[in-house]
């Protein structure tokens, strides 16, 4: 389990990158608060600055989910999938893509699990992208010119490897 | 969800790289200059060609390139790729630590909740 309030990102395998977190809260609380729009319009918001005046939930197999976020200025970000399986309080796997986003098919697979030990949850989020998915105007939007990668900075990058 | 969207193949490459702890250490000792295989091989008591194997991978991702100089070859670090890779990380980081904190307040409040009102028995 890792050390409650610290996010670990890291790459797995060919085309994963997993991310772990654990609350102080029993799985069946860290489920509601993932799977209740009320509950995640309070929480998934992001920065400061942003709000999420859309947070539909349709809450089943096949169900369909759509999220849209906004920041200060105004500037409005849209996500929408679908569940494809939903084990309370074990897993869910959903996919997802921006809306917006012309490339086929269904987007990202998701697959977040929730294991809990002594009142306390583990959160693993695997992120699955297929190769075949191009999406070069997300690497340009966000991306600083000039951007100099030193050696402190892989190693911020890498902590959960050092911290292993 | 994942920050600005799904990467394109090379990122895909990019990670597959990076998800080995001899390549970032290979990457992580390229920051700090170019060096020759005979060079990078030295401080991790690894064969030549077992080096050149993780070399081959970095440089698959565009990660590393090799230089002209002919009896030396240095491999140098490309620091864009790389900058892609770690600004997705940065952008997804961006966006869920302060989510997390966030959810750790929100829980404690479901849980005093819980506690004041005793949950009903459900068959659920």
């Amino acid at each position: 389990m890792t050390t409650i309030g610290k996010l670990t990102i890291e790459p797995v395998g060919d085309t994963q990158i997993r991310a772990v977190r654990s609350f102080d809260a029993p799985r069946r609380l860290v489920w509601q608060a993932h799977t209740d729009a009320k509950l995640v319009q309070r929480w998934m918001l992001g920065p400061e600055g942003w709000s999420m005046p859309v947070c539909d939930i349709d809450l089943r197999v096949g169900g369909k989910w759509h999220y849209v976020w906004r920041n200060a200025d105004g500037r409005e970000m849209g996500q929408h999938g679908t569940f494809k399986e939903l084990s309370p309080y074990d897993r869910i796997v959903h996919v997802e893509k921006f809306d917006g986003d012309p490339t086929p098919g269904e987007g990202a697979r998701i697959v977040t699990d929730f294991v809990e030990r002594a009142g306390k949850t583990t959160m693993t989020m695997t992120m699955h992208f297929a190769s075949k998915e191009v999406r070069e105007q997300a690497l340009q939007s966000g991306m600083g010119t000039g951007m100099e990668v030193g050696y402190e900075r892989l190693e911020k990058i890498f902590a959960a490897e050092t911290a292993a | 969800m994942v920050m600005d969207v799904t990467p394109s193949a090379r990122l895909d490459a990019i990670f597959a790289a990076l998800a080995d702890p001899t390549r970032r250490a290979i990457l992580a000792r390229l920051a700090q200059g170019e060096a020759s295989v005979a060079e990078l091989a030295e401080p991790f008591r690894m064969s030549q060609p077992a080096v050149s194997k993780h070399l081959k991978v970095l440089e698959r991702a565009g990660l590393v390139s090799t230089g002209a100089e002919a009896q030396r070859r240095p491999r140098k670090l490309e620091a864009k790729p790389l900058a892609e890779a770690v600004g997705w990380i940065e952008r997804y980081r961006a966006f869920w630590e302060p989510s997390y904190d966030r959810l750790d307040a929100l829980l404690e409040v479901m849980k005093v909740a819980e506690g004041k009102r005793p949950r009903k028995r459900r068959l659920t």
